[in-house]
């Protein structure tokens, strides 16, 4: 239906265009130079100028009030989210001014020096001074940021340091076509060796771990990822196939799994599902979404899905891998250290589990 | 070399007299000016409108996934099903859009008409220093769009890895379709395009160094020379190590090597590779992959420098910033590929060191800006259609250039590396900006390419409505990717998380459609003033430099007489002391007249 209301529609598009064609044909009169802009064309041409710059602002403001809400922003889930979120909000602030003032330069210049016959331009080809001003300027702003940037950078990326005095738990991330699997390193907090090579999938050995190590026998291996509150987190990412990133946006977290390499990233969940289900602004969100599911029941009900949305925590794989790029998620469950306790210890240990 | 050649097109007989046949004059043609037509004709018009169709069939599947769509059905056959269209075929057309947009339309077809067109006619050179190499690249890249096209028409369908095409997926065929006989064509039209694209960059480099004419020093070259020499340099230096990367891994997937992978397990076996990494091909590919973009801006930038000092009736503002701002663009986008790598897993140092160098280039582009506007302070502007699609270009450059700040600071790229925000910020930046530059380009050069003028108001009716679809796409797609939509997802709609970002996705799809379909206003305006325009005038848009002191009908060798000298820079306009407010770079200085000292 909408595709053949969108057909109707480019249809009509293109009769008015090829009418519109045919009367601006049949306007052309006179020489060659007709086909140069006249006083005429800079006038209309310098208002529209202004009609533009009009456009470019109502389009930033109707996108700040209708999508104002979608960016992650605020309401991180993670330790070092603020400090992110904060150097976003900066740098958006920035190249805001920057946009807002040099768009108006631009376009008002065009505006108030459109072309008269018998005019002429001043002839104005250098000035220093100038070129010092704007050389400096940036190398001022973009110095600030890139300091706060780095600073910040090293704090999320230096996972030793972080994370050495504070005895983070480790668990593994382990990607394949196309879902997510995760390993926790059980009681010694240390991973079991491993390796694709390993594995043995008669003896459900899934991920290739070493059933020699004594470490791997308490690893556990589950399909959703369940974090204590509070606790530090190191992750370890492994792929079995092809590249796939480990895109966690709530908290602020992302890294590519490479196959044949083991990367890492580390942080610290700050805010349990529960608790964000009744963050105010995630309420709205929700119930946005939720109205905008009612509007498309039909749809997402023919699709076996259930039509209200709870909020979860997600994982999502954020580097094409392949036909089910688009499908290869996990859910994330952030919980009080004794739910995570409970939920653990029902878990099967890797030295059980084998066939 | 430059001797000879010299020697060569300066032999008036040679020049003159010798008989063309259809094949030597259309076909395989050595003359710059027909190359640019071809290049134009090739690379903009049929892989433009082939790219454009893409991108439209992919915004159709995000706005309205899995509907069923007469176009698919028409379009894409088997892989849609009852007209709806199959995954895989999604993370096709996503790979040959990038492609052939990026390469052959804005690398091979921008570079290749106004490089070929312009260098020549505006140093005042016969031609290029060899024709023949010029000609072998033209058909190089012919052959490259034709292996690349026919990808499309293999059994298993084309490359679908994405255009970065990172191993392993690109290397196995296991792992999806796209990656066994259509990744063959896509490397093997590859490396004939990087052959075509060197044997044309060192022609151009070859002739602004050594064919000059007498006068035409370095500083009084125009900027579009400037910005099409930088950017052959550039291309030499990347190209080949993207031709390397391209080679690596055609031995990976052919012959066993085990450059690019290792520890793989895929449908239920564990394959021999040992000892590779996935993350040194991102470096190959991105040490060709950043200076890449630039090779697509810069010669957009150098057009428009020319469009707006013309139409402002103006000199440019800060010649010598301009070319130092290009020199310091060109050397430093050599040094910031890391940026597309900060969480691919190098060291957390390296991304600091990325940071630092990325966060300088942003310096020159912004001289650049505030240039282009002092240019327009106080000038007498001239509303053609090639100024508003340079003014444009400004504008969306900015745009796009700002979000590069957030882009390319290692702590922030984390949340937004790889969603849409990536998607708006290239697109503005280098897709937009550098498409401006190529309808500037064709509308300024058409006089001097057909001796026909354009229509003016099919002009600035494609302009406006571009101008705004292009904001109406790319402006929203930003806050969808901060609210962290993965970019290259077929469809949205198997979880909820994304639900509130539907609408503004059909709303992007129409301004998208809108937006494709104006190019037709252009396409007819193009052809039919190919054969109805108004006959030009020699010189419409009275500009001062070279190519228009050339006679409307082409020539072999480009001037009836002897080259014309050069006296003066290329933007003396409006200049006090002469009653014109343009004064060619062929007029000698008047008696007692300074010339300018940039
Ligand atoms: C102001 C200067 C600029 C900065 C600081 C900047 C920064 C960045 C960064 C950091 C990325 C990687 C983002 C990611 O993948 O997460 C990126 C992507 C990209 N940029 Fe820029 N950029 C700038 C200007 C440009 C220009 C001038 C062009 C083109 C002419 C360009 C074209 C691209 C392209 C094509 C990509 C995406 C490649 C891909 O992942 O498919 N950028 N930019
Ligand atoms: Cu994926
Ligand atoms: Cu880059």
């Amino acid at each position: 239906m909408t595709t053949l209301l969108i057909f109707v529609i480019v249809l009509f598009v293109a009769i008015a265009l090829w009418q519109m064609v045919k009367i601006f044909d049949l306007a052309q009169v006179g020489g060659p130079s007709s086909q140069v802009a006249d006083d005429k064309d800079n006038r209309i041409n310098g208002y529209l100028m202004i009609g533009f710059l009009i456009f470019i602002y109502a389009i930033t403001i109707l996108s700040f009030y209708y999508l104002g809400d979608l960016p992650l922003i605020g309401n991180s889930a993670s330790e070092h989210g603020p400090g992110i979120d904060n150097l976003m909000v900066i740098s958006m602030v920035v190249i805001f001014i920057v946009q807002i003032v040099t768009q108006f330069l631009l376009h008002y210049f065009a505006f108030k020096y459109k072309g008269e016959k018998g005019r002429k331009a001043l002839f104005y080809a250098d000035n220093n001074t100038l070129e010092a001003i704007w050389t400096i300027i940036p190398v001022i702003v973009l110095a600030g940021l890139i300091i706060y940037g780095l600073f910040t950078w090293n704090d999320i990326m230096n996972v030793t340091a972080a994370t050495d005095d504070e005895d983070p738990m480790v668990i593994e991330l382990y990607a394949q076509q196309f879902n997510w699997k995760a390993r926790y390193s059980g009681e010694d907090n240390v991973l079991g060796q491993a390796n694709v090579r390993l594995i043995d999938l008669d003896r459900a050995n899934i991920l290739g771990l070493d059933e020699a190590d004594p470490y791997a026998q308490d690893d556990v291996i589950v399909t959703e990822l369940h974090l204590p509150k509070g606790r530090p987190i190191l992750f370890k990412m492994r792929s079995q196939d092809v590249l796939h990133s480990a895109y966690m946006p709530h908290f602020r977290a992302q890294m590519n799994c490479v196959p044949g390499m083991v990367t890492q990233f580390a942080f610290t969940p700050m805010v349990t599902t529960a608790e964000m289900r009744q963050n105010p602004d995630m309420q709205d969100k929700v119930k946005n979404i939720n109205e905008i599911r009612l509007e498309n029941k039909e749809d997402i009900e023919a699709r076996g899905q259930d039509l209200v949305y709870e909020f979860d925590y997600l994982l999502l794989c954020n580097k094409i891998c392949g036909k089910s790029h688009y499908n290869m998620q996990m859910k994330i469950i952030v919980e009080e250290q004794e739910e995570f306790d409970a939920w653990m210890a029902e878990q099967t240990k890797f030295a059980a589990s084998l066939n | 070399m430059g001797a000879t050649a010299e020697a060569h097109l300066h032999d008036d007989h040679e020049v003159h007299h010798h008989k063309e046949t259809f094949v030597t004059k259309y076909i395989f043609s050595q003359d710059h000016k027909m190359i640019a037509k071809q290049y134009l004709i090739t690379g903009v018009l049929v892989m433009g409108i082939i790219g454009i169709f893409m991108s439209l069939m992919i915004r159709m599947q995000i706005a309205w996934p899995e509907q069923p769509n007469v176009l698919f059905e028409t379009f894409l056959g088997k892989w849609a099903p009852g007209g709806v269209m199959d995954a895989d075929i999604y993370l096709a057309l996503v790979t040959i859009h990038g492609t052939l947009m990026v390469f052959f339309v804005l690398t091979a077809g921008l570079s290749g008409t106004f490089s070929n067109l312009l260098i020549p006619l505006q140093i005042g050179a016969r031609d290029m220093a060899s024709g023949f190499l010029n000609m072998i690249s033209y058909w190089l890249f012919f052959i490259s769009c034709v292996v690349m096209i026919a990808s499309f028409f293999v059994e298993m369908g084309p490359a679908a890895a994405g255009w970065t095409i990172y191993p392993p997926l690109s290397a196995l065929e296991m792992a999806q379709p796209g990656s066994g006989l259509g990744m063959t064509l896509w490397l093997v039209s590859m490396a004939i395009f990087i052959a075509s694209s060197l044997l044309g960059s060192l022609n151009y480099i070859v002739t602004v160094i050594n064919l000059r004419t007498k006068g035409m020093s370095m500083t009084r070259l125009p900027l579009t020379i400037w910005a099409f020499f930088v950017t052959a340099v550039i291309g030499v230096i990347s190209f080949p190590v993207l031709l390397s990367a391209a080679l690596l891994l055609i031995m990976d997937r052919s012959f066993g090597t085990s450059f690019f992978l290792s520890d793989i397990f895929i449908q239920g076996e564990v394959l021999h590779y040992q000892g590779g990494s996935p993350v040194l091909f991102e470096h190959l590919f991105w040490f060709l992959g950043h200076p890449e973009v630039y090779i697509v801006l810069l010669p957009a930038l150098g057009i428009t420098s020319e469009i707006i000092a013309t139409n402002s009736r103006k000199p440019i503002f800060g010649y010598r910033a301009m070319v130092a701002s290009i020199l310091a663009i060109a050397f430093l986008s050599t040094i910031v590929w890391g940026h597309h790598m900060f969480i691919s897993g190098m060291n957390p140092f390296l991304g600091s060191v990325f940071t630092f160098t990325t966060l300088l280039i942003a310096i020159p582009s912004a001289v650049k800006a505030f240039n282009y506007i002092t240019t327009l302070w106080k000038g007498n502007l001239q509303m053609n259609p090639a100024m508003l699609f340079s003014i444009g270009l400004v504008s969306t450059f900015i745009t796009g250039g700002l979000t590069g700040i957030i882009l390319g600071d290692s702590a922030l790229d984390i949340n937004v590396h790889d969603t849409y925000f990536v998607v708006a910020h290239f697109h503005l930046v280098m897709g937009i900006s550098a498409l401006y530059g190529v309808f500037a380009g064709i509308y300024h050069w058409f006089p001097r390419m057909y001796g026909r003028m354009m229509n003016k108001n099919l002009g600035y009716l494609h302009f406006w409505v571009t101008a705004i679809c292009a904001y109406g796409v790319f402006f929203p797609m930003h806050f969808i990717g901060m609210a962290g939509l993965p970019r290259r997802y077929y469809t949205n709609s198997n979880f909820p998380l994304f639900d509130d970002t539907t609408n503004t996705q059909a709303v992007i799809t129409m301004f998208a459609i809108i937006g494709g379909t104006i190019q037709l206003v252009f396409l007819y305006n193009f052809i039919h003033s190919v054969f109805y325009g108004k006959k030009a005038e020699q010189n419409p848009w009275r500009s001062n430099t070279l190519e228009w002191t050339a006679p409307v009908e082409h020539i072999h060798g480009n001037w009836p007489g002897a080259l014309p000298t050069v006296y003066r820079w290329s933007y003396d306009y409006s200049k006090p002391g002469h009653d014109e407010d343009f004064v060619p770079q062929n007029v000698p200085l008047k008696e007692g007249e300074e010339e300018l000292q940039h």
